[in-house]
């Protein structure tokens, strides 16, 4: 394994995109990486700009204005990558599901590695869904 | 500076074009927003001149949808506006059904209703202080600030089973009962967190904090009162309004000789969170009042939901809360079906974004994201009832993620 893909492995940067969620999900993800659940004492990095990052997380329902953002910040990290759907909206759209304005859930826009349900789900599941996504693709 | 020519609709005029001036785009995907709005800023050298708010990423339809679902369906939906405040929504939403079902919860209810919200307000103002340590390059206090609110979160999940979203309201009453082992832990966790915000408090008294913090972001008392601004934004430009003072509802009637209404006249970023910081030490002490108060009895009328619900006539209602960044108000009509035939949410973020303009007008680049987080926007509940453009080029977006699909 060269120093690219073991450093991948060590120290997945993260980009989180919000794209319609409630920001329960939102609040979540900080969560895992403030003192209680620490997720970056595994190497994780949350990153400012796609272009910087490994794993990509996604929370919310994909609403129609952010589709377009959320194709483009998709094609914007580079491969190899992968996706997490972070909450029951982004993994099956519901309860938003049949909203004139939701164009979701995540899988019918771009392929997901890795599913993390829950309304929202707790850090730990969070920080575990990252660590399988990165063992699945990188490891 | 120079003077130009140009032909718009046909006309010729003369126009100033001013090649000092940029346009910047901020958003909506940005790492200062952990939600997406975009802001169109215009700016002369690094002083702002002009704002332009552009809301909707986060619109979801919910209003649409609560008029195909039925009344307790919709409980769960309108918890789901927002994650930060979900149990001001739906005390907003069950207290209008209340008033047209004419059914009377239990005082025991009230009381814990007013203490999931009050848990409520202290956990989303420590979410906002640690968010603006966060922007101002202050770390060690955000990674601070989030270590206090966990034991919060614990004490949700403690009484109600989730951390985010509780589920603590039912028509009629709640859904979760407190013993006494429990209010033990929750008078144990006040006097922690009433030395932890002190520690806050005295943090943000610090040197280097005043100077970003103080004199941006200004919005005068009269701007104020003009743009209609509420909660937190409105005390710290010197408008003395709450609706738990004004319009009393759940057990606030009896606790109204137990807190006092914080109002700060200077109305910059730093008067703004000082009221948030002083709302913390009212809530506390709020918490152990209700403690000290909480009488027996039920907690709901009835155990069958459904059966409350089909006893909900035809009829409307309006229904006032102050959620932790304002006045949350709800419009609910109901059907002769048992169903929804209009919910209308007005969320406290709406006016308070648009007090963004005066405060951002003047200020300098490196200033925006404190700004913006200082009043605390909640877009994931202001973008319920923004209207939608449609974004051109979608076509063809679409058929690019039909590709990817088969990929």
């Amino acid at each position: 394994m060269g120093i690219v893909a073991r450093s991948r492995v060590k120290s997945p940067w993260i980009f989180h995109l919000n794209t319609g969620s409630c920001a329960g999900c939102d609040i979540e993800i900080v969560a895992a990486l403030t003192p209680r659940y620490d997720a970056e004492r595994l190497g994780c990095v949350l990153v400012g700009s796609p272009r910087h990052a490994d794993v990509l997380l996604v929370t919310g329902p994909v609403t129609r204005q952010m589709l377009p953002r959320f194709i483009r910040v998709y094609e914007q990290v580079p491969e190899p990558k992968v996706v997490v759907a972070v909450g029951t909206c982004a993994s099956s759209g519901s309860p938003f599901l049949g909203g004139q304005m939701v164009e979701g859930p995540v899988d019918k826009i771009v392929p997901v590695d890795v599913y993390v349900v829950g309304c929202p789900p707790r850090p730990e599941a969070i920080v575990k869904g990252i660590v399988t996504a990165v063992k699945k693709r990188f490891g | 500076m120079k003077n130009m020519v140009t032909e718009k609709h046909g006309e010729t005029k003369d126009v100033e074009v001013d090649y000092a001036r940029l346009r910047i785009p901020f958003g909506p995907v940005h790492p200062a927003l952990k939600e997406p709005v975009s802001l169109r800023v215009t700016v002369r050298k690094e002083e702002i001149v002009d704002v332009d708010i552009v809301l909707g990423h986060v619109h979801r339809g919910i209003e649409g949808l609560a008029e195909n679902r039925n009344l307790v369906q919709t409980l769960y939906l309108v918890e789901r506006v927002c994650g930060i405040c979900s149990h001001s929504h739906t005390t907003c939403y069950v207290q209008a059904l209340e008033e047209i079902g004419e059914i009377k919860p239990p005082e025991r209810a009230l009381y814990l209703r007013t203490l999931i919200f009050e848990l409520e307000r202290i956990h989303s103002h420590l979410f906002l202080l640690g968010v603006l340590a966060y922007e101002i390059g202050f770390d060690t206090l955000f990674m601070f600030t989030w270590h206090v609110r966990e034991s919060i979160l614990d004490l949700f999940e403690k009484i109600t089973g989730n951390r985010v979203h509780h589920s603590m309201n039912t028509l009629g009453g709640v859904r979760w009962d407190v013993d006494q082992s429990m209010v033990e832990e929750i008078m144990s966790t006040m006097k922690n967190l009433h030395k932890y915000v002190q520690q806050i408090h005295d943090s943000f008294q610090d040197k280097s904090v005043e100077k970003r913090l103080c004199d941006v972001g200004f919005l005068a008392k009269d701007e104020a009162i003009r743009l209609c601004v509420v909660g937190p934004t409105a005390r710290g430009s010197g408008v003395d309004m709450d609706v738990r003072r004004d319009h009393p509802y759940a057990a606030y009637n009896d606790l109204r000789e137990d807190f006092s209404v914080v109002v700060k006249e200077k109305g910059d970023v730093y008067a703004r969170t000082e009221v948030r910081i002083l709302e913390l030490f009212e809530s506390i002490n709020i918490i152990q009042k209700i403690l000290a108060k909480l009488p027996g009895g039920n907690i709901r009328v009835e155990d069958n939901i459904i059966k409350l619900m089909r006893r909900i006539p035809q009829g409307e209602a309006i229904s006032l809360v102050e959620a932790p960044r304002g006045e949350l108000l709800y419009f609910v009509k109901t059907n002769v079906k048992g169903g929804l035939s209009r919910l209308k949410i007005r969320t406290p973020t709406i006016p308070n974004v648009l007090g963004l303009k005066p405060m951002l007008v003047g200020c300098e680049i490196a200033d925006i994201p404190v700004i913006i987080a200082s009043v605390d926007p909640c877009m994931a509940c202001a973008n319920r009832i923004t209207v939608v453009d449609a974004v051109t080029g979608e076509e063809e977006t679409m058929d690019t993620s039909v590709l990817r699909r088969k990929r």
